[in-house]
Order: structure tokens, then C-alpha cells, then sequence
């Protein structure tokens, strides 16, 4: 996978179900204080897409550069 | 194309509560129709009654949202008439297997080329909890508050038995394996009957005391395995998941019928 991809999250649709944090395989999303998913360790990240293909509520995009 | 742009957003974000897992099979259907290139107006989406079949709003294909439990009848009136559209057909446990339960295992007698993607999360969700026949026996739902005394249906065998050509389960957790199979589905000619098992973290989850929609998800991983694993020797209660039926058949058609 492209380490330079972004991990793009819809605050408008994202409901904090907390999924993408709970199964991140490298611990690189945690769930802000409004309760919604935000890409806090860029650093971990290894762009696998998990997070994109688990969220239920379509919120979450790996964008490549 | 991302997943997005397969959507109407003018009805986003969806009304599935949070943790449901009927989003992630909607975003694995799109994958798997991107996957197989197929263009908007090539695929016909169409839904009964239920949470999940809210999905028909959400997607924008020609879509079709119908009496609840006939979803497949009319599906099967679409196909028919143009052989050339793809058919998805996303139900509910309860609008597949009780309201619609003859028009599941007569569909799938038929043998027609459609795709049936059924959610299971083992309840009535849109309703408050009542329990379905997917619900297992001992389990709570509203109206069994004490535990349904009944058994429940086996969709795979319940497919099986009533002939369908393709028959796959997989779950929410497992969502690369639930694209390639609703894929498999797809581009499989005949009745295809993909049972997904899903999270209903609100009624089922919460009535049963199994958490949200991450434990329900852990769930999912813990307590099943591919069909055939060593793991099953030491466990029996795992559920199976994987493709049980992929047969090639004549399929039922316009054409057929002439060619007769």
C-alpha cells in the first residue's frame, strides 16, 4: 500500500461507533472528545484500508496522492 | 470511482443506528460492483420492507423499494423483463425468511438470475426488537422476553434445500471476504443467496447483553470459521462461512423458454 495515502473521515457522517479504532490494526485511529473518528497517528498508519471497508457509515476514505 | 459517488448523498448520513452493520454490507456491495465494472444504469437494486432495505433509498441505481417480504417477486418480474440488467436484491432476515419466506424458496426453486444479499442480525430491528425466524433458540428479543422457545432457520441449508445454484455466508467482520463473495454472487447466473451475518447492537445486541457493535463484530470473528477448518474439530458450535453452492445451471429465462 502507498505510505503516502491520507485517511480522509466524514465528521458529518461519521456516528462514533468507535468499529475503525476498535480493529485498526496498527492503532492509528482513535475516537475524538465529539466521539468521532479521527486519524491521530498518521505515523502508525500503514494505508491497509481496513478502517475504509468496516465503516459502517461510509465516513472513512483512504485516499491515495 | 470511490464509494461515495454510488451513493445519493442527498440522504446521507444513512438513519442505521450507530454500530450497525448494514452499512458495511452496502459499501461491500458497491466495492463489488465496481469490482465487476458494471455501470450505474446496468444494475437494478431492489428492496422490501426493513432496515436493510433502506439501502434501495441510499443506492443510486435503479432502484425499487417494494412491499415487505415481496421483494423478490417483483425482482423477478424486473429480470424477466430485461435479462440484460443486473438484479441485487438486499433483504432482511425477517422480509427473506417470514414475510417473504415463499417467495425465498420459490426464487430459489426458480433458479432465476438474481442476487439475494441477506442480512442477518437475528431481529426485527425497524420494528423494536421482535424476534425473527433467524432469532436462536434461547435467545431474547421483545416479544420473547424470556428466550425464543423456537429453532431457527439454517438460511444456508434452507437455500440449499430449496435449490438455489449459488450459496455463500460471511459476516460483517469479515469485509474483504464479504466483497468477493457478494462479487462471486454477482457475477454467478442463477439464484444467488449471499447471507451476511449482521450486528443489530440496538435490539439484539442490547436484549442479549452482547454489546455494541464492536463486541458484536468480535463476535463474528470469534465464533466462526472457514468452511472446512481444523478449528471446527475442537469446536462444533463455530459457524461455517464460505461459498457451500456454485453450481452452473440453465438458467431460467426468456430466451430459455423460446429455445424449448
Amino acid at each position: 500500500m502507498d505510505k503516502e495515502g491520507k485517511v480522509v473521515i466524514n465528521r458529518e457522517w461519521c456516528k462514533g461507533c468507535g468499529i475503525c479504532v476498535a480493529f485498526c490494526p496498527e492503532e492509528a485511529l482513535i475516537l475524538d472528545p465529539e466521539e468521532k473518528a479521527y486519524w491521530a497517528h498518521p505515523e502508525k498508519c500503514k494505508r491497509c484500508g481496513l478502517c475504509e471497508l468496516r465503516c459502517p457509515d461510509i465516513a472513512i476514505e483512504l485516499v491515495q496522492k | 470511482m470511490p464509494v461515495k459517488d454510488y451513493l445519493r448523498l442527498r440522504f446521507l448520513p444513512h438513519i442505521w443506528c450507530p454500530g450497525c452493520g448494514h452499512g458495511i454490507v452496502m459499501s461491500g456491495m458497491i466495492r463489488a460492483i465496481e469490482e465487476i465494472g458494471l455501470e450505474k444504469n446496468e444494475v437494478v437494486v431492489v428492496s422490501g420492507i426493513g432496515c436493510s432495505s433502506r439501502m434501495a433509498g441510499y443506492l443510486d441505481f435503479h432502484t425499487m423499494h417494494t412491499l415487505h417480504g415481496r421483494a423478490l417477486a417483483f425482482a423477478t418480474g424486473v429480470k424477466l423483463g430485461r435479462p440484460d440488467l443486473t438484479v441485487i436484491v438486499p433483504m432482511g432476515d425477517g422480509d427473506a425468511l417470514a414475510i417473504g419466506g415463499n417467495h425465498f424458496i420459490h426464487a430459489a426453486r426458480r433458479d432465476i438470475d438474481l442476487t439475494a444479499v441477506i442480512m442477518n442480525n437475528r431481529i426485527y430491528g425497524m420494528t423494536g426488537g421482535q424476534g425473527s425466524p433467524m432469532t436462536p433458540q434461547g435467545m431474547r428479543s421483545t416479544t420473547a422476553p424470556r428466550g425464543i422457545a423456537d429453532a431457527a432457520f439454517d438460511l444456508v441449508e434452507l437455500a440449499k434445500g430449496a435449490g438455489a445454484s449459488f450459496v455463500a455466508r460471511t459476516t460483517t467482520f469479515h469485509a474483504t471476504e464479504l466483497t468477493r463473495m457478494i462479487e462471486k454472487a454477482i457475477r454467478h447466473k442463477g439464484f444467488s443467496v449471499v447471507e451476511v451475518m449482521s450486528q443489530c447492537p440496538t435490539y439484539y445486541g442490547r436484549q442479549n447483553r452482547l454489546g455494541n457493535g464492536v463486541e458484536m463484530m468480535k463476535g463474528f470473528r470469534d465464533n466462526t470459521t472457514s468452511i472446512g477448518s481444523k478449528k471446527r474439530e475442537a469446536r462444533p458450535d463455530l459457524i461455517e462461512r464460505g461459498i457451500f453452492v456454485d453450481e452452473d445451471r440453465p438458467v431460467y429465462s426468456p430466451e430459455g423458454l423460446k429455445a424449448d
